[in-house]
């Protein structure tokens, strides 16, 4: 293992995941519920979605979040690799992963770690360990 | 009102995951690629979000209503099993192709880019195709086992 230190942004990672955390504080305290996006989008795709007011304007402040971002701060970087057909392989499994697993990096990662829920945990774990080993296969064994 | 806070979380989510650099996929993969050139950015972003998030998280607890009033929905469930540990493997295992979870990839469609539509637009089918295989498994169980009873969610 070697650090890119080129890479390797400390302050505005620290600054943006206490961002993160503030925001899932907020919606904990008013909303009352985990900031778990995958659940979020899940929740709008069942047959009956009484609740999709809140949802849809969840995930319509992450839509937006860019175009402010933008106003103070000029465009993002923003570098996508995959191909199209990756693209669509990796979505699928992004898909079924987080709803069988019943969460995903904002649900099990943040909140559910910060709750220092058993479950959680063990989620977080598995898809980084996924992570890690997929990332070492598709860049040091395949190539 | 609470769809208007569920809107305000969600921009200072977005924020947060674009401050943080973790919209970039390039950036999360540098993070998972551990044998290679590694940045540990992720790392910092997760301790930042956690400090904030135990506090909060820990009086959020202790409450039984909200601050506009309403009921506290944190999740109760505990069970270890299959699901939760074969669904968060085939998470990572996308995660790791794309470099894309869910928020950060809706963030990068509001950024307007193509790729990460047809990711949104993948993840959508592969979170229907769970809805499906969901009922189709209560609705076989339910036929061998009347007495059970269909889905449990």
């Amino acid at each position: 293992m070697s650090i890119d230190w080129t890479a390797f942004t400390p302050w505005s990672a620290l600054a943006g995941g206490a961002i993160i955390g503030v925001a899932a504080v907020l919606f904990a305290l008013f909303n009352g519920r985990v900031a778990g996006i995958s659940g979020i989008v899940g929740g709008l795709l069942r047959p009956s979605f009484p609740d999709w007011t809140w949802r849809a304007a969840f995930l319509a402040g992450l839509i937006v979040a860019p175009i402010v971002y933008r106003l103070f701060a000029g465009p993002p970087d923003l570098t996508i690799e995959a191909g199209y057909p990756t693209l669509v392989v990796a979505g699928i499994l992004v898909g079924l992963g987080t709803r069988y697993g019943s969460g995903c990096t904002s649900g099990h990662g943040v909140c559910g770690v910060s709750r220092l829920s058993p479950r959680s945990l063990v989620a977080t774990l598995a898809f980084m360990a996924a992570g890690f080993a997929t990332v070492f296969a598709t860049r040091h064994l395949l190539i | 009102m609470y769809a208007v806070f569920a809107f305000v979380a969600g921009l200072v989510f977005g924020i947060g995951l674009l401050v943080s650099g973790m919209v970039n996929p390039a950036k999360v993969l540098g993070f998972l690629d551990l044998t290679g050139r590694w940045d540990p950015s992720l790392v910092l972003v997760m301790v930042g979000a956690i400090a904030i998030g135990a506090i909060g998280f820990a009086i959020a607890g202790r409450r039984t209503t909200t601050v506009l009033a309403t009921p506290m929905l944190l999740p109760t469930a505990r069970t270890i099993d299959r699901r939760l540990v074969g669904g968060g493997a085939a998470f990572g295992v996308g995660w790791g192709l794309a470099g894309f979870c869910p928020g950060p990839a809706l963030v990068a469609l509001g950024a307007g880019h193509l790729k990460a539509i047809v990711f949104i637009a993948a993840m959508v089918a592969g979170m229907l195709a769970f809805e499906w295989i969901e009922r189709m498994r209560a609705r076989s169980s339910a036929r061998l086992e009347p007495a059970a009873g269909g889905a449990s969610e």
